[in-house]
């Protein structure tokens, strides 16, 4: 007799990931799937799909979703979950989508302290339109808008979300991840699991952000990405808790 | 019971109320104001929810999500608001989602001004938004329509699972009327909400609310299957008021606050022997084409009348489908007419027709 | 039918938003037609404020008002901006403290009503509006000073009751000096 020793969660359909080799979002699809049903939440949570590569995302999360127009997931998310404050609300959301054109949206979410969660990917460029430069595209990358790699004179330095959303009063919960190796991914689905666990003691607002890769956009291997992003991207945007409500109980 | 003496804004939230709207989400624009400061004042004593959102585009987004989650919900704002809604509202007419929404106009284009204006009819009976949508369109006359209509257009809202705009000008919102609340409205029948994200508690499987087809014959078919509800809404929801039609030379086309003024000169008209009607579109979309078959074989031409350049002309000229002279009488930039000048403009067209 | 159209002019914070109210209401509390419409926007904001209000048996239709059965005029700016709009034999009742011209039209009947000077000897300025309102009711007898008083009372509540003598000797005030000064 065999023993089952790995099964998908029930968090996810049976639909098969449309993305691309080597990126992460099925990854982190699975963790917040995973996390979803080992808190026993699923058949109450309401996510909110953004607009990006993970536009469709709404056919993989097992539970009532949302399709959100660019950037507005944190304003659809309040909607939501104001008049349903009982259900487990999160959004699901890219960098060019949350960091870019819904900056207002994400960062009045944190001022009020909505009592949802973000899953936030960082992967520094637009991938769904085809590579181009991204708030959080590193000084020097090269996308389709910044060829010859990004000037800061030119267009800034990138976005730093999670550090900046830690000095909105509101945020409850601010962490950094990444999921470029195992060890990674295991500290992730933990930040992940306590997010969730803010939004269910009714705590408010949190935030995870993904350290992500985008093989294709970047013009590498699946590993090479993922060896870039440790070593360029975490070295900018440095991994860790930045808000804890333990901390605000001090 | 009796009628209560209410500033317009005011009027219009409690209305929502009665009408068993249960969240609001908006952001302060003049002359519209004090319809979010009513309901902040008294949404929570009736189970609902107020909150102001850091724009017009996210209290919209906002919209979307609790109407998604099965809500009666409703937002408010004035000309350029609602343009930044126009986002929003064509999400929610995508993925058929209802929702009242109003607007007290002010003149435009860009900041314009706050005055009293009709200057969105296009705006507002166009779809607003990208694609191949509409949104209901009522545009009444004085508080007592008002009032009656918001509590039934949150039923209109739902029955055609789409957004229900109230068109009415500043003037509206800011001035006082005796209005009587608690008058009956029809009731429609309403389905279940089974669309609406308000999890599965493991009863059914996961629904989407959704505008999103990547597939070009799914995305045709979706349209199409709009198409086939707005021919309905346009067969079954014009509405409309023929005055003095009787004999009449001339007919007026007129709505919101412009067909109250065209009633004062009408009466000056009448007494100097000058017969001319008034056929009042309530709805702007759908926009009444029946009253138009409804014209007496004795009115000689017609007189559009709107507080803006002339933009409802543009229907009134395809319902008339070439059978009579059509003229133009407008004021725009919040300037509203008195009386006397519609009269006017009524002599002059008469002039020109002899 | 009986129509009665009025418009309201002064300052801001001279109450003249709140006088057109008052008769919008007392109009509905005797079942009567009315519409009150206020001037509004950055103008109204220690600048000029103005409302109109209808009176009538009948429907009110248009809400803006062209030829004006009664003006009240609270400053200066106001007479030369509303004395054009009073209708040949209507009456204009001038704030005489603050707007110290004489009309120029003799087709119209004017009423000099220092209501400053008289709210100052009451001892509360702030009550120029209610002298105002009592020196109109005297004219047109359209309402009862109780009338009025009732709708304060309401709109007051418990808590600024203290206020309602002062504001029925003020509607008094007025009446009275209609009664000495134009018999």
């Amino acid at each position: 007799m065999s023993k089952v020793v790995f099964e998908k969660t029930k968090g996810l359909t049976n639909k098969e990931f449309s993305y691309c080799p080597g990126c992460t979002h099925g990854i982190i699809h699975r963790l917040v799937a995973e996390v979803l049903e080992e808190l026993d939440i699923l058949d109450r949570t309401i996510g909110i799909s953004p607009v990006g590569c993970s536009v469709t995302n709404y056919e993989f999360f097992n539970c009532d979703m949302q399709q959100a127009a660019h950037g507005r997931a944190p304003a659809v998310a309040t909607g939501i979950k104001r008049v349903r404050p009982d259900n487990i609300v999160f959004s699901y959301q890219g960098d060019g989508d949350l960091a870019s054109i819904g900056t207002a949206e994400i960062v009045h979410a944190a001022h009020r302290s909505e009592n949802i969660t973000v899953i936030f990917i960082n992967n520094g460029i637009y991938g769904m339109t085809g590579g181009q430069m991204a708030p959080t595209t590193l000084v020097g990358q090269k996308t389709t808008t910044s060829p010859y790699g990004r000037d800061e004179k030119h267009c800034g330095k990138p976005i730093k979300i999670s550090e900046l959303l830690s000095a909105v009063p509101g945020a409850t919960f601010i962490e950094r991840v990444s999921v470029h190796n195992p060890a990674h991914v295991r500290k992730a689905k933990k930040a992940i699991k306590k997010a969730f666990e803010v939004q269910i003691a009714g705590k408010g607002f949190s935030l995870v952000e993904f350290i992500s890769t985008c093989p294709v956009n970047w013009g590498m291997k699946p590993q090479d990405a993922l060896n870039w992003a440790e070593e360029n991207m975490i070295a900018y945007y440095p991994l860790g808790n930045f808000r804890t409500p333990e901390e605000d109980d001090k | 019971m009796a009628k209560v003496m209410m500033k317009g804004n005011e009027a219009m939230a409690l209305a929502a109320i009665k009408g068993g709207c249960k969240a609001f989400f908006g952001y302060p624009i003049t002359p519209q104001s004090e319809l979010p400061e009513y309901l902040a004042k008294h949404m929570h004593k009736h189970g609902g929810v107020f909150l102001q959102a850091e724009s017009e585009i996210a209290a919209i987004n906002m919209v979307y999500g609790a109407s998604g989650a099965g809500a009666r919900v409703m937002t408010s704002s004035s000309s350029p608001g609602i343009a930044l809604k126009q986002e929003g509202i064509t999400y929610m007419a995508g993925a058929q989602l209802p929702a009242v929404i109003i607007n007290v106009m002010r003149g435009g284009p860009g900041l314009g001004g706050i005055q009293p204006s009709q200057a969105d009819y296009k705006q507002v009976t166009r779809g607003g938004g990208n694609g191949d949508y509409y949104v209901i369109a009522f545009a009444p006359e004085d508080l007592q329509e008002t009032v009656n209509i918001i509590k039934e257009a949150f039923d209109v809202a739902d029955q055609y699972r789409n957004p229900v705009m109230i068109a009415v000008d500043g003037l509206i919102g800011q001035m006082m009327e005796p209005v009587d609340l608690d008058i009956e409205v029809p009731k429609r029948e309403l389905a279940e909400k089974t669309w609406a994200t308000i999890g599965t508690y493991g009863k059914r499987p996961p629904v989407n609310i959704n505008s999103l087809f990547l597939d070009p014959q799914g995305l045709e078919n979706h349209s199409w299957n709009l198409a086939k509800k707005y021919n309905t809404i346009k067969e079954k929801e014009q509405r409309y008021e023929m005055v003095n039609m009787k004999d009449a030379e001339l007919v007026i086309v007129a709505y919101g606050t412009m067909s109250r003024i065209v009633r004062s000169a009408l009466e000056e008209l009448n007494k100097e022997g000058i017969k001319v009607g008034l056929l009042r579109p309530i709805t702007i979309w759908p926009f009444p084409e029946k009253a138009f078959k409804e014209i007496p074989e004795s009115v000689k031409g017609i007189l559009t009348c709107e507080l803006s350049t002339g933009q409802m002309i543009d229907d009134v000229k395809i319902a008339n489908n070439g059978k009579l002279p059509v003229g133009f009488f407008g004021r725009t930039g919040g300037m509203v007419p008195e009386p006397e000048e519609i009269i006017k403009a009524v002599k002059d067209m008469l002039g020109g027709l002899k | 039918m009986m129509t009665e159209k009025i418009i309201c002019a002064g300052f801001g914070g001279q109450g003249v938003m709140l006088m057109g109210q008052l008769l919008a209401y007392a109009a509905n509390d005797n079942n009567l037609n009315t519409l009150w419409y206020p001037s509004y926007g950055p103008e109204t904001r220690g600048g000029t404020a103005n409302c109109s209000v209808t009176i009538s048996e009948a429907k009110v239709n248009s809400p803006v008002i062209s030829q004006a059965d009664s003006v009240f005029i609270m400053n200066s700016p106001s007479l030369d901006k509303f004395e054009s709009k009073v209708k040949p034999g209507g009456r204009i009742l001038i704030n005489s403290s603050l707007a110290e011209k004489k009309v120029e039209r003799d087709d119209i009947n004017a009423y000099y009503i220092p209501v400053n000077d008289i709210a100052y000897k009451l001892g509360n300025p702030r009550v120029a509006n209610m002298i105002m309102i009592g020196a109109y009711i005297q004219l047109t007898q359209l309402f009862e000073k109780e009338e009025i008083l009732k709708i304060l009372r309401k709109s007051f509540g418990e808590e600024k009751a203290h206020l309602i003598p002062i504001n029925d000797e003020a509607i008094e005030a007025g009446k009275k000096y209609i009664q000495e000064n134009y018999k």
